[in-house]
């Protein structure tokens, strides 16, 4: 690029810039007048917008967070605000009826049961999907909640006493059973015994006598005779498909000489009544609902 | 290029057109097409169609909020939308097949920027005058006259803005309610704002831009002439007769000379401000005012008329070289045309005909995939839609088949019962269902799930999967 004198180009008759690049001129044309005023207008909008938007930063810190607040007052904030009001105002609407209404009434009203499965769905969510899984399918160790296997009962008010006080979770209310470790005092051969007896209830296969006994004195209490399962302690049903901790042999008899035992948490106090009302609805819709 | 060589102009400053007053055939059917035009296009609205409680009364509607647009007899769901597409086919290829087979004249007389374009010039000449007037007028000073024939003017291109571009809405509106809230001034919003949107383009493009969106923004302008053949109607300046041109004084004989006075009436009448004599123009919309504003001329020199007409390009050629005229309709291009709209024609006809009224459509569920329940059976979940497309409500039965011992379940509020689900009137019906059976030998199986109208014969199948995890 050289700097030259300006002239007046030959062809156009416009003046020159004075650059030029390998013998090409740069004309000196004025600015088309539609985008001048496109750009006189951006100034004015930028001004008025200052003027009506918090815009500029302040020491004093005026303004919701700083700064100016804005002829209409109008902030990101406020808008967020009003947005949540919204939802609540739009929730309104079901949640008195809701809080009113019994289960039984719930599930009548196809309204009140829509509204409690999408708060439920969404509690669930959040507080109960680390352990039973998104879909409430639940994982080796952490209850199926699909299924139709309840170790503290499927009806609706089971769930709700099992969602709020939880399971050995400390709460006076709380679901409480502990299966002792057989293996400090039953020898081997007996553990094998009562496991071989156990696979074969779960299988429907012809029972060993040899297990028999000891099943029925040690096990039956909770576990009820032929390991139908006692609901009202927990005791969970033996004579099924569905093992919380494995349905293998060896799985059995690791559960018989030390078992494992889950903790769920109460949610009383944690979580609204409503909310664990919601939940309980979404969990017994679940399909294993009794 | 030399020195002094005149400066190139790259842009043209818009040369204010002043369409002067015409009468004639051709005057008479643009207004004809008008008020045709403008009629269908208020009135059509209002028009009811009784469909009964569950649909609304109008007879065009296009019902967002509740996703249904209605046609008189046709109700389209928005899944079947390409209807729309087939319309905007067959508008499309009937342009091309009446472009081939007479010219623009969807230009000259029907596209709404023409028609909007001669109703504000038409205000513009109530209020100001004809051209003469309207010349001067325009290149006056400021004064007290001038402000208040432009005030109202522009006020009046604002109302007519306001009522053509406003009626836009009554199409997505429950049209007679509407009016009653525009004239309790309860307007929403969003209508509103349509409503200001439509009056200002309208305003803008029929006050302002004119003739300027035929020649530098229509894009049909561009390629209309990719239908235009040897047989296409034309507008076209009779060369032979008509030169060469010149003053005429009264009396004075024929003999020798051509039969264009030069009078310039046919470039004053031309609302895209062209010369039609310079032959045929991309500017030209062939509107046929020329003809009629060269014809009044012939008429008072007492020379037979049609110097300017509609003609075909093989016409013209035809009379230089003193051969017979002829005008053939029939075309290769024609045929073209007339079976490509036949078969897109009978297409939607046909879609129309077999539209079904009910449909299934059926989601397994992925979390979980199954459930295995306490006696090993397996259990599968499904959502379920039912399209109810008629105006009665219905109930079905649900059933499945394609596995041993398979069984469904309907889940929700109240008492659920698969073999008979109610889905309202013109609405989908939205059901979770799961589906029981033994665990099958498979870890996944094709089952089908059948939907059967109670009362009629009405029938829908849907292919489907029941997983069962390994074995």
């Amino acid at each position: 690029m050289t700097k030259k004198q300006n002239e007046i180009d030959k062809i156009s008759g416009v003046q020159t810039t004075g650059h030029e690049w390998d013998g090409i001129k740069e004309l000196d044309n004025p600015m088309p007048r539609w985008w001048l005023i496109v750009f006189y207008l951006c100034i004015i909008w930028a001004i008025g917008y200052w003027v009506v938007y918090p815009a500029w930063p302040t020491l004093s810190g005026d303004g919701e967070r700083g700064g100016t607040e804005g002829s209409q007052g109008w902030t990101q904030y406020k808008q967020l605000k009003e947005a949540q009001a919204e939802i609540v105002a739009r929730k309104a609407v079901y949640q008195g009826r809701f809080d009113q209404a019994s289960y039984a009434e719930i599930k009548e009203d196809p309204s009140l049961y829509a509204f409690a499965l999408a708060g439920g769905k969404a509690a669930f969510g959040d507080n109960c999907a680390t352990c039973h899984g998104t879909g409430g399918a639940g994982a080796s160790g952490y209850p199926n909640l699909n299924d139709d296997d309840w170790l503290w009962g499927g009806d609706i008010d089971a769930i709700e006493q099992t969602l709020r006080y939880g399971v050995r979770s400390g709460h006076d209310e709380a679901r409480f059973n502990e299966m002792p470790a057989f293996g400090s005092f039953m020898d081997t051969a007996d553990i094998q015994a009562v496991a071989d007896y156990v696979y074969a209830v779960a299988h429907g296969e012809a029972l060993p006598e040899a297990g028999e006994a000891i099943f029925d004195e040690q096990c039956s209490v909770c576990h009820g005779s032929a390991g139908v399962g006692v609901q009202e302690l927990g005791g969970p049903k033996l004579a099924d498909a569905i093992w919380l901790y494995g349905g293998s042999k060896s799985d059995i008899v690791a559960q018989i000489r030390n078992p494992k035992h889950g903790i769920m948490p109460a949610w009383d106090g944690r979580l609204s009544d409503s909310t664990i009302r919601q939940l309980t609805v979404y969990v017994h819709s679940l399909g294993g609902g009794e | 290029m030399t020195d002094t060589a005149a400066p190139l102009k790259l842009f043209v400053k818009k040369e204010r057109i002043f369409p002067k007053r015409v009468w004639g055939k051709f005057r008479k059917i643009k207004w004809l097409s008008m008020v045709t035009l403008l009629g269908i296009y208020y009135l059509a609205p209002f028009i009811r169609w009784d469909r009964g409680p569950h649909a609304p009364d109008q007879a065009i509607l296009i019902d967002m909020p509740a996703r249904r647009a209605y046609f008189f007899f046709i109700e389209i769901w928005p899944q079947e939308v390409y209807y729309l597409t087939g319309l905007l086919i067959l508008a499309a290829i009937g342009l091309f097949l009446v472009t081939s087979l007479l010219g623009r004249v969807w230009c000259g007389y029907a596209c709404p920027q023409t028609v909007w374009t001669d109703l504000f010039v038409w205000v513009e000449r109530i209020v100001q005058g004809d051209r003469a007037k309207r010349q001067r007028l325009y290149q006056a000073p400021w004064s007290f006259e001038k402000l208040w024939k432009l005030g109202l003017t522009h006020s009046a291109w604002l109302v007519i803005g306001m009522l053509t571009g406003g009626a836009w809405v009554f199409y997505f509106n429950d049209a007679p309610t509407l009016i009653e809230q525009i004239v309790h001034l309860d307007v929403p919003w969003s209508v509103l704002g349509w409503i200001i949107a439509l009056t200002l383009s309208t305003y803008v493009m029929a006050g302002f831009a004119r003739e300027q969106v035929c020649i530098y923004m229509c894009p049909y302008a561009r390629f209309q002439s990719a239908m235009f053949d040897k047989d296409t109607l034309v507008i076209g300046y009779d060369e032979l007769r008509g030169e060469q041109r010149g003053k005429h004084k009264k009396g004075e004989s024929w003999e020798g000379r051509g039969h264009c006075i030069d009078c310039t009436a046919c470039v004053q009448v031309c609302p895209v401000g062209i010369d039609i004599r310079d032959g045929l123009q991309m500017e030209c919309i062939a509107c046929g005012l020329c003809i009629d504003a060269c014809n009044d001329i012939m008429h008072k020199l007492e020379l037979p008329p049609d110097l300017i007409r509609y003609d075909t390009p093989h016409n013209q050629e035809c009379r230089k070289e003193g051969k017979p005229e002829y005008f053939s309709l029939f075309r290769l291009r024609t045929f073209y045309y007339i079976a490509i709209m036949t078969v897109v024609g009978g297409a939607i006809l046909f879609g129309l005909l077999n539209r079904s009224e009910t449909e299934l459509h059926v989601l397994h569920d992925r979390n979980p995939m199954f459930v295995q329940l306490s006696n090993g059976d397996i259990r599968n979940g499904y959502d379920i839609k039912i399209l109810n497309k008629t105006q009665e409500d219905r109930i079905f039965s649900l059933s499945a088949e394609g596995l041993t011992g398979l069984t469904l379940k309907a889940q929700g509020a109240g008492e659920l019962d698969a073999g008979s689900l109610l889905v309202f009137a013109d609405s989908v019906g939205h059901f979770r269902v799961f589906a029981f059976a033994p665990k099958p030998e498979t870890t996944r199986s094709d089952i089908r799930f059948v939907l059967q109208e109670k009362e009629t014969e009405a029938r829908e199948e849907y292919e489907t999967l029941f997983v069962s995890g390994k074995q």
